[in-house]
Order: structure tokens, then C-alpha cells, then sequence
């Protein structure tokens, strides 16, 4: 064929764009063929293609939605995490002349996609998981306002992710660092398609998210159930709303600053370039005024999280609510006023870095409100150390920590010594990881047993977790010390032998963490493997506080058979004290959305499309975009969008919860 | 969403279901206002009315926002009362993070600009 018609088909995409050089690549490429391919075969093997289909990936279930971000913020949390030994490894061998065993090309595509895929594939995932599967159950509602919505944002959160998985084996990834700053990831300085996958999968991710926090703040305001007043709602809705504030005002930025720096890729505009008026620093500024918010939108969810968890099991109300909830709306203003302290160094002047410096310095005082509530509320409480509060009571701790070193980077002084040095990267992992990740691994512990009817096995949770801690602690200790010692982020190879030792030591820490999440794959496997004992059939296994725990574990589609009525902050608790009866009769047909997969269809045309605006495949942009209109439209003459469960079911359903209730007393 | 609430929402739909109503007058008011608050900063440019060509342009800025209130009044048919006060919220966190947003972004970039960029390019520019 002539190359202009392979040009025309394939666009830039062609046999050389296989990474067939980088053996680490091929090896990983094998492992992940042998790997997928054993998946799909046993999926095969046991017929369960049309199970998936119909149960899961066309479901507009929230429940089962949240499940299925929870799982690919797990997937995602492995190539991110092998992406964090790589760069360790990498770090503590690169003494004395060696090179280290990834060249600088690999190298940098490794740090980049491991901040992507982090914030964006597992921490957004795992917040969004958990806000899918509680929130609505917290307040009483069925599903989500707009359940077929809630599926297309989550395959489009997949379709993300799967571009850039694709970028390891077809081409590669960005070297810029996560945010990509221009000019480096203008056209003139990354020709190839790394900036490309990056674009397209934060673009296409990007909707899910903004779609997903439209649904959510939409899901507070209009469907709590009778008697909730916002005033009444459970911390974790509270803070689940303020993040898709956030996100709802946010994520619109990051999508316009993308599309600018596309428009500059592709059709040779100039708004970030370094000449003909272009502004890079208007990019950089851009990109925080997204980019700050994005750290709270993780965070606040997390610290609704902790505040359930704190409450429960010191099995006392939780101290300070108003405060808590005034501090939650304190943060979410405040958090769009600090964005410069990411780029004091870029030189706006003693006025604005002071400006800036000050605001965030102020919104650690909300913060340190928290903290002192949830202090308070352990005060004398009957504490259960579960693994709940045990994850809990190490995000107090670390996230201190972290918070401190925050605001002595707060100080624009301090910060020109400090910024881009592994000080900084030391502390945003001391905050995400023992905020965010924390939390995540706290809910996951927490509400797994309303999810599956099951508790998580204590054994191997206890391993993870002192796994997890002290990897952490020696894994991001050492990087302050070398931080203060002016070691910059982001670095292949050293010079100085005397800072291997450090490096060595945050190594270590990276395999204990790496031991951490091994013991947690197992706490997943051997629970599932000892469901019989670790069974829940009361749906309250841990004697807790709000609504979600008044149904059954696993909840039934339709959450709860009849609409609860809340008269107080802790509705369940309230409930039980006053010797709530269960109705056993009078049930009614319940009136359901009905499955529909023209969400994945979407999500997967839109993929596609991305793919093919990397690889400057046109058709095939040209096509899916068109097919994606098409089923759009044609979505929008389904006129089978709901039905009713008949009221037998639900009796059936609920009868059968009345006898296992019987059998647990 | 189950039955009965949909046969309780029915009832007291003719009460006040926080909508703000549309009506043909409403309509056609936003309309012909939309259209005199277009008209009149064209006549001002075309015509050249005022004296000098920045005072026109704040004029004209002016006329954007009363135009910008009409649209939400007549075609958007927001009230403080619509949506229970849930609209008047949104719009206020709106203004709120769009004027962070905006005079922020002018304030630190017009710092940098003046601190960061070499003086000769900017003389070159200009």
C-alpha cells in the first residue's frame, strides 16, 4: 500500500509505535496479555458475559455503580503503585555512575503517568465510589437523580483509564510531568502523542466526573427523604455535596485550559507558546485555579469518611456537627482562593505571595476545627478499635503531619527554598496519601459489609494496615530530610553518594507499602473465602448511626421498601432508641429505572474518538463522533426507561430479610 | 418516586411547585428588552455618541449585565423564591467563584506580566 493510504487509515499509528525496544515494557506487555487473556477465557469458561452485561455494565443501580468505581480504583491503584517502585528503585540504584535501569525517555513517561493515573484513576474513583454507593442510601433515596447519567460517567471515567493504559503498549505517555506544563508540552517540544493521551484521557474522564457531580449535588438537593433538612444530614452527604460543588465549578476550568492547549497542539494557536503573545505562566495559573480545588474535592469526602467512623465507634454523637459542617463549607469557599501558592516562584511579587500565602495559612484553621472535633468526639467515647478506627486514627496522625509541613510551605520565603524539591512531593503525599488513601481504605472497611453482607477479614486488614503506615512513614520521611537537603523532584540519576542512603531507605518503605497492598488483595480474597463466618444479617454490623445501616446488607435494588422519615442527625440511631419496628406489611410495587447500554456505547465511541485525535486518525474521529450523536439521539427515543418491581417481589424480599432477622436474635 | 409520593406531588401541584411561571407576556417583555439592550450599544458604536471610545465600552459593558439579569429573569426564570432559593444560591456561588476566578487571574497576571516578561519584548508588542 502506498504510504499516503496508510497515512490516510492509520494515521501516525504504525508498526514502530509498538515499544518492541523497552524490555521492561514487552515483559509487562506479556504479563498483562497472559493475564487479561486467563480473565476473559474464565469469564468464557463460565458464561458470565451476559451476566456482566445485564447486571453490571448496563445497570444504572448506584449501588452497583459504586462498586464498580471502587474496583477500578483498585485496578488502577496497582499500574499506579508499579509506576511508584519503578521510580523508587530507580532512585536508590542511580548512585556512583549508574545509570539506574530506566533510561530518561521511559523515566519521565513514569512519573508523569503516575501522578495521572493516581489523582485521577484511583483517588477520583475511589472518593466518587464511595460517594455513589453511600450517599443515596444515607439520605433515604432510591438511586441517584439521574441514574442512566450516573452509568455513562462511569464509563467515561473508564474510557480514561483505558486510554492511558493504552498509551504503555501503543506509542506513550506524556514526560511532563502530571499537569503538563507548556511550553514543554507544546508541539514544538512534545512532537509525539504522550501530551496527546494525556489530553484526550482527561478530557474524556473529565466528563464523567463533571456529569457525576452534577448528579450527586443534584441527588442532596432534591431527594432526601422526609424530615432530612440539610441541617439533619449525615457529615459524609454533607461533604459529598460540597465536593461536587467543587467539582461542578472546577472541572470546567481543566476542560478549557486542555481544550486551549489542544487548540494549540492541533491547529497551531498560540495561547501558551513563547512567542506571538502567547503566555505559558497563564496556563500554569489556569491549571491550579482547577488544580487546588481538585486536592479538597479528594480530600473533603474523606474527612466526611473519617467523621462516620470516628462517630460510630466511639459509639457517641459526633462532637460539633454545625462547626463541622461550617468548616466543610469554609474549606470549599476558601479553596478557591490560595491557588498561587502551587507558583510563588514564578514571580508575581511580594503582594500577591503574600496574599496568597496568608488565605492558605487561614484554611488550616477549619481544618484544625475538624480535627479538634473529631478529638472531642473520641473524648470519653467508648472507642472500638476496628479497622475502620484504626485507619481513622492514622489519618489523624499523618494528616497533621502533613498539614503542618503544608502551611511552612505556605510561606512564600520558605517556599522559594523549598518548591519543586522532594520537601514538597513529601508533604503532598503526607496529605493525600494519609488523607485520601486513608479515608478511602477506612470507607472500604467500613461500609464493605453493607455492600456484600460481610465483614472484611480483621487478620490480614490489621496486616495492610501496619504494612501500609510504616511503609509510608519510611517511604516519605526520608524525602523531607532530602528535600530540606535542596534535592529537586523528578530527578533520574545523582551525583552526591551520600543522599543514597536516604534514597535506599524510602525504597524499603515502598516495598513495605507494596506488602500493604498484597495483605489487602488477600484481606479481599480470604473474606470472600470465609463469608459464612464474617456474615452480617442484621445490615448494623457495627451498631452505627445513619440511615444506610437501616436497610439490608446487601441493600435490595430499591434500598429501602418504604421511604424513611427522619427526625434526627444520627437517623438510625434515633431509630433504634426509640424501638423502631421494621413494617412487615402493606408493601407496594416500587417504581425502578431500568437498565440501558447505551452508556458504555457511549463511553466506548467516545474512547474511540479520543483515540483516534491522538494517532491524527480522522475517520475515525470523524466516525465515532457521528456515531456518538446518532446514539445519543436514538437514546432519547427509548421509551423504556423504567418499570415497576411488582409488590410480590418486594414482599418476597422483605420477608426473607424478616427471617434472618429472626434467626440473628 | 414511589407511587404515592407522585400522587401527593400531583396534588399539590397547583399550590406552589417553586417554579417560577412562564407566560407568553413574560416572554415577549425579555424579548423586546434583549432586544433594545442589543440595540442601543450598536447605535452608540455605529454613531459614535459619546466622546471617547473607553467610556463606550464601559457603557456597553453595562448594558451586557442588565442584559445578562434580563435573560435570568424572563428566559431562565429565576427568582429568589424559585427552586426554594436553590437557584439564588447557585447564582451567588457562581458570581462568587466567577469574580475569584476572573479578578484573581487578572491581578496575578498582570503582577507577572510586569515582573516576568523582558521589558524589550514588551516594548516590541506594543
Amino acid at each position: 500500500m502506498s504510504p499516503d493510504l496508510l497515512k490516510l487509515i492509520f494515521g501516525r499509528l504504525g508498526l514502530d509505535s509498538l515499544p518492541l525496544h523497552e524490555p521492561i515494557l514487552v515483559a509487562t506487555f506479556v504479563m498483562v496479555a497472559l493475564c487479561g487473556g486467563a480473565l476473559f477465557a474464565g469469564v468464557t469458561y463460565f458464561r458470565l458475559w451476559g451476566y456482566l452485561w445485564r447486571e453490571w455494565f448496563t445497570t444504572v443501580d448506584h449501588k452497583r455503580i459504586g462498586i464498580m468505581y471502587m474496583i477500578l480504583g483498585i485496578v488502577m491503584l496497582l499500574r499506579g503503585f508499579a509506576d511508584a517502585l519503578m521510580m523508587r528503585a530507580q532512585q536508590a540504584l542511580a548512585f556512583n555512575g549508574s545509570e539506574g535501569f530506566l533510561p530518561a525517555h521511559h523515566y519521565d513517561q513514569v512519573f508523569t503517568a503516575h501522578g495521572v493515573i493516581m489523582i485521577f484513576f484511583v483517588a477520583m474513583p475511589l472518593v466518587t465510589g464511595l460517594m455513589n454507593y453511600v450517599v443515596p442510601l444515607q439520605i433515604g433515596a432510591r438511586d441517584v437523580s439521574f441514574p442512566f447519567l450516573n452509568n455513562f460517567s462511569f464509563w467515561m471515567t473508564v474510557g480514561g483509564a483505558v486510554l492511558v493504559m493504552a498509551s504503555l503498549f501503543i506509542g506513550e505517555f506524556a514526560r511532563t510531568g502530571w499537569l503538563a506544563y507548556p511550553p514543554l508540552s507544546n508541539i514544538g517540544y512534545s512532537p509525539d502523542v504522550g501530551v496527546d493521551y494525556y489530553i484526550w484521557a482527561l478530557q474524556v474522564a473529565g466528563v464523567g466526573t463533571t456529569l457525576s457531580g452534577i448528579n450527586l449535588i443534584c441527588t442532596i438537593v432534591k431527594l432526601r427523604c422526609p424530615g432530612m433538612t440539610m441541617m439533619k444530614m449525615p457529615v459524609f452527604t454533607w461533604t459529598a455535596l460540597c465536593t461536587n460543588i467543587l467539582i461542578v465549578a472546577s472541572f470546567p476550568v481543566l476542560t478549557v485550559v486542555l481544550a486551549l492547549l489542544s487548540l494549540d497542539r492541533y491547529v497551531g494557536t498560540n495561547f501558551f507558546t513563547n512567542d506571538f503573545g502567547g503566555s505559558p505562566m497563564m496556563y500554569v495559573n489556569l491549571i491550579w485555579i482547577w488544580g487546588h480545588p481538585e486536592v479538597y474535592i479528594l480530600v473533603l469526602p474523606a474527612f466526611g469518611i473519617f467523621s462516620e467512623v470516628t462517630s460510630t465507634f466511639s459509639g457517641k454523637r459526633l462532637f460539633g456537627y454545625t462547626s463541622m459542617v461550617y468548616a466543610t463549607v469554609v474549606i470549599t469557599i476558601l479553596s478557591y482562593l490560595v491557588w498561587l501558592h502551587h507558583f510563588f516562584t514564578m514571580g508575581s511579587g511580594a503582594s500577591v505571595n503574600s496574599f496568597f500565602g496568608i488565605t492558605t495559612m487561614i484554611i488550616s484553621i477549619p481544618t484544625g476545627a475538624k480535627m479538634f472535633n473529631w478529638l472531642f468526639t473520641m473524648y470519653r467515647g467508648r472507642i472500638r478499635f476496628e479497622l475502620p478506627m484504626l485507619w481513622t486514627i492514622a489519618f489523624m496522625l499523618t494528616f497533621v503531619l502533613g498539614g503542618m509541613t503544608g502551611v511552612l510551605l505556605a510561606v512564600p520565603p520558605a517556599d522559594f527554598v523549598l518548591h519543586n524539591s522532594l520537601f514538597l512531593i513529601a508533604h503532598f503525599h503526607n496529605v493525600i496519601i494519609g488523607g485520601v488513601v486513608f479515608g478511602a481504605f477506612a470507607g472500604i472497611n467500613y461500609w464493605f459489609p453493607k455492600a456484600f453482607g460481610f465483614k472484611l477479614d480483621p487478620f490480614w486488614g490489621k496486616l495492610s494496615f501496619w504494612f501500609w503506615v510504616t511503609g509510608f512513614y519510611m517511604a516519605f520521611m526520608p524525602l523531607y530530610v532530602l528535600g530540606l537537603m535542596g534535592v529537586t523532584r523528578r530527578l533520574r540519576v545523582f551525583d552526591d553518594p551520600s543522599l543514597q542512603i536516604w534514597f535506599v531507605i524510602a525504597a524499603i518503605g515502598a516495598g513495605l507499602v507494596f506488602l500493604g497492598i498484597l495483605c489487602m488483595l488477600m484481606q479481599f480474597a480470604v473474606s470472600f473465602l470465609k463469608r459464612e463466618q464474617l456474615k452480617d444479617v442484621t445490615g448494623d454490623p457495627w451498631d452505627a448511626r445513619t440511615l444506610e445501616w437501616a436497610t439490608s446488607s446487601p441493600p435490595p435494588d430499591y434500598n429501602f421498601a418504604f421511604t424513611p422519615v427522619v427526625h434526627d442527625n444520627d437517623a438510625w440511631w434515633d431509630m433504634k432508641k426509640r424501638g423502631y419496628q421494621r413494617p412487615l406489611t402493606g408493601f407496594k410495587p416500587i417504581h425502578m429505572p431500568s437498565s440501558t447500554g447505551t452508556g458504555i456505547i457511549l463511553a466506548g465511541l467516545a474512547t474511540a474518538m479520543g483515540f483516534g485525535l491522538i494517532w491524527y486518525i480522522w475517520w475515525l474521529a470523524a466516525a465515532s463522533f457521528i456515531a456518538m450523536l446518532a446514539v445519543g439521539i436514538g437514546h432519547t427515543f427509548n421509551y423504556h426507561r423504567d418499570f415497576d418491581i411488582p409488590a410480590d417481589d418486594v414482599i418476597r424480599a422483605e420477608d426473607s430479610r424478616t427471617k434472618l432477622l429472626a434467626g440473628a436474635k | 418516586m414511589n407511587i404515592d409520593t407522585h400522587a401527593a406531588h400531583a396534588h399539590d401541584h397547583h399550590h406552589d411547585d417553586g417554579h417560577a411561571h412562564s407566560t407568553f407576556s413574560g416572554y415577549m417583555l425579555g424579548f423586546v428588552l434583549s432586544v433594545v439592550l442589543t440595540a442601543i450599544p450598536f447605535w452608540l458604536v455605529m454613531s459614535g455618541t459619546l466622546p471617547s471610545k473607553q467610556i463606550t465600552a464601559l457603557v456597553i459593558m453595562a448594558f451586557a449585565v442588565v442584559q445578562i439579569v434580563v435573560h435570568m429573569i424572563y428566559f431562565l426564570h429565576m427568582s429568589p423564591k424559585s427552586e426554594n432559593g436553590w437557584s439564588m444560591m447557585a447564582l451567588i456561588f457562581t458570581i462568587v467563584m466567577v469574580v475569584i476566578a476572573l479578578s484573581g487571574s487578572l491581578w496575578v497576571m498582570n503582577h507577572l506580566n510586569s515582573n516576568m516578561m523582558p521589558i524589550h519584548e514588551m516594548t516590541g508588542m506594543k
